[in-house]
């Protein structure tokens, strides 16, 4: 789950990370009234989204007056930013932040995440902060210094001196950074964060190590034991499918093409999607209605597929293993008499008890296109899809 | 004796009074897994599915002889009661519960360290379907009829792909040495390499099925362990050619995050290491019966 940079930032300070001052508002007068409450003569106001690079869409705007600082707002707030992060749909802005400026003399890449290879927590650092992490590492790799924590001890002293030290910190500055590092540690393992980034990382004019952009991830399985954390999802910086599908405890991803699928397991449901687009189709989602395969699950599902207009056939592929297929069968048959689609819908099913799955269906009287192998579904929604295209050009047209 | 199953492994459950640990206790005795017991604190001295349940693993371990054992322990407490196998001398655990926090499954595979590597358990998983040698014994909650035995070694993350797999292989009469799931989660317990080297010493499995998905750097690390220690031909698939980048594919490892992380590249790199890569999931059974020919 992601926070927002505004609430990441009141996080790390918990934690003893130093950040510039800074408040939040909901409207362009709000904005205003926050920077003269906080004083000084510049400000940046940030649009609150959850994606990265802001500053080159337009999400953050150094103001000089409240004039400014409400005008610039004025274009933010109910508009979509647009990153390279957030797809061309965009995200919502909604919430501005509103941050005194500070006079920069260095910029510090600085991130925290679970690496795969050595499965522990890993820092990587560079000099070169400001840039994206992708950027410096094609570019400068040489700058970037990693560490990993020892789990059982946590990270030590000595490793954030190293780290200090190597990205060429002043000795008389060793200790604030020593600090900066131990916090965001400290808040990345003690709230199940999957990442912690701090880009940049800013020495000031006077001396101040500060994080001057936050962003945190949390690990979605440890929600439960921080129910704090849970409290800061934004519903409205998601996918509105995706967090409905995730309420109803299915895993969807929503992705451009026209054939909806429904499947059992997530590498049966990317296999799908793969052969799909071997056959020649393009697959509008990715949905895992996980192992059970109930017939309530599998009505979710072709309500969930069916909300996405672009979707133009449907392909169900259950592998059951421990439930049967007649079951499900049964399930596909009473959601399909319940929800009527009005595109093609094809059904593969394999596993326990097949053939009397395949008997349900070709009974149920429904005008369903069955298929035994993968390969098979594929291609059968590939060409229902295209001949749909050519009977009906207007069904379902493209938005 | 396969790679870690035989037919006189005694098994535990550990969360055998739950309704789906114990379903999958008797799936697994009904297939002709030794189960010898189950674990579930506070409930020690009932009895579940025929077999006994004790309080800790340890004293199921002294009372039963216990070397496996099948976690079925909801997530909040799942990696404690895998640190509590390995301390209690189990050898082999298959941990199948979906949902462990990431940073609770680094502590377990800290802990396990603790071990010397002749007395460490193996863990795998977790978010997995098990491991089961057709024939032999079932630890796991796969569908046993899908499965012929046979020489084909089956190492995946995923369940219901490698059910597809299995049964594409029967189809076509070609039986399965061992299948393990590895699981989907990012730090599991057994990577794909870990297996191979399994795989690689046994007599039964002539040859090695792994099949993959994007993220995580375990199949490039296997690309390369294959290339310099695998003498058996070994066949491959990369699901999730269509995913985008930065999206997690349902499974919590499953998001393409880094280089060499993407279906493609891996599918590349495992080319480059001498396997024979089966492009669409469909073929993998007629790919390998190509090969075993």
């Amino acid at each position: 789950m992601d926070i927002h940079e505004y609430q990441a930032k009141e996080i790390l300070s918990n934690f003893g990370v130093a950040v510039p001052q800074g408040a939040l508002a909901y409207s362009p007068e709000q904005a205003a009234y926050r920077a003269r409450e906080m004083g000084g003569s510049r400000w940046v106001v940030k649009a609150q989204v959850h994606a990265g690079g802001r500053g080159k869409a337009g999400g953050v705007k150094v103001c000089d007056s409240d004039a400014e600082i409400q005008a610039a707002t004025e274009g933010m707030f109910g508009q979509k930013l647009v990153t390279h992060q957030t797809g061309p749909e965009g995200k919502g802005i909604y919430r501005v932040y509103v941050e005194a400026a500070v006079p920069i003399e260095r910029e510090i890449y600085l991130g925290f995440v679970l690496d795969r290879a050595s499965q522990r927590v890993m820092i990587v650092a560079s000099g070169e902060g400001g840039m994206e992490i992708e950027d410096i590492s094609a570019e400068r790799p040489d700058s970037i210094v990693r560490a990993t924590v020892e789990p059982a001890v946590g990270l030590q002293e000595f490793q954030c001196r190293e780290i200090a030290f190597a990205l060429g910190i002043e000795a008389g500055m060793v200790q604030q950074m020593v600090r900066t590092l131990r916090g965001c540690y400290r808040a990345f393992r003690e709230l199940d964060a999957t990442m912690v980034e701090v880009n940049p990382l800013v020495i000031t004019g006077d001396n101040r190590i500060l994080a001057l952009d936050a962003k945190m991830t949390f690990d979605d399985n440890a929600l439960f034991r921080h129910p704090q954390i849970s409290e800061l999802r934004d519903k409205s910086q998601e996918d509105p499918r995706e967090s409905r599908a995730a309420d109803r405890g299915l895993s969807y991803v929503g992705l451009d093409g026209n054939i909806g699928c429904i499947v059992n397991g997530a590498g049966l449901a990317m296999a799908t999607m793969d052969t799909i687009k071997l056959a020649g189709g393009e697959p509008a989602n990715f949905l895992d209605i996980g192992g059970g395969a109930t017939p309530e699950r599998v009505a979710k599902a072709f309500r969930l597929v069916m909300s996405d207009k672009n979707v133009q056939a449907i392909l169900v592929n259950i592998f059951a293993g421990i439930n049967r297929c007649d079951w499900v069968a049964e399930g596909v048959v009473q959601a399909l008499r319940e929800n009527p689609v009005d595109v093609p819908v094809i059904v593969r099913l394999a596993g326990t008890n097949v053939e009397e799955g395949q008997k349900i269906l070709a009974q149920s009287g429904l005008p369903l296109i069955r298929a035994t192998t993968l390969n098979e579904a594929a291609e059968r929604a590939v060409a229902a899809w295209q001949s749909d295209m050519k009977n009906n050009p207007n069904l379902r047209a493209v938005q | 004796m396969s790679i870690f199953l035989d037919r006189d492994t005694k098994i535990i459950v550990q969360g055998i009074t739950g309704k789906m640990a114990r379903f999958h206790a008797r799936e697994m005795i009904e297939y002709g897994s030794n189960v010898v017991g189950g674990v579930v604190p506070g409930k020690g001295g009932e009895m579940v599915e025929g077999v006994p349940v004790f309080n800790t693993v340890k004293e199921a371990v002294a009372e039963t002889g216990a070397e496996a054992t099948l976690v079925f322990v909801p997530p909040p407490a799942a990696a404690d009661g895998i640190m509590e196998a390995a301390d209690a001398g189990i050898r082999y655990c298959v941990c199948i519960t979906d949902g462990i926090p990431a940073q609770d499954m680094i502590r377990v595979k800290r802990y396990m360290y603790r071990y010397p590597k002749e007395r460490r358990m193996v863990l795998t998983g977790p978010n997995c379907a098990g491991t089961i040698s057709p024939g032999k014994a079932l630890l796991g909650i796969m569908p046993g009829h899908i499965y012929l035995q046979g020489n084909v070694g089956i190492i995946g993350r995923s369940g219901t792909l490698g059910y597809e797999a299995a049964a594409q292989l029967k189809e076509r009469g070609i039986g399965v040495s061992t299948s393990v799931g590895i699981g989907g989660d990012p730090i599991n317990g057994s990577s794909f390499k870990d297996i191979l080297q399994h795989f690689e010493d046994d007599d039964e499995t002539h040859l090695i099925c792994m099949i993959g998905e994007i993220g995580g750097p375990q199949e490039a690390e296997a690309a390369e362990y294959i290339r310099d220690h695998v003498s058996k031909p070994v066949v491959a698939y990369v699901a999730g050619l269509t995913a985008p980048k930065g999206r997690t594919m349902g499974h919590a490892g499953a998001i393409i995050s880094a280089f060499g992380e993407s279906a493609s590249e891996k599918v590349e790199i495992l080319s480059a290491a001498g396997v024979t890569v089966a492009e669409n999931p469909a073929v993998i059974g007629e790919t390998i019966a190509r090969i075993m020919q």
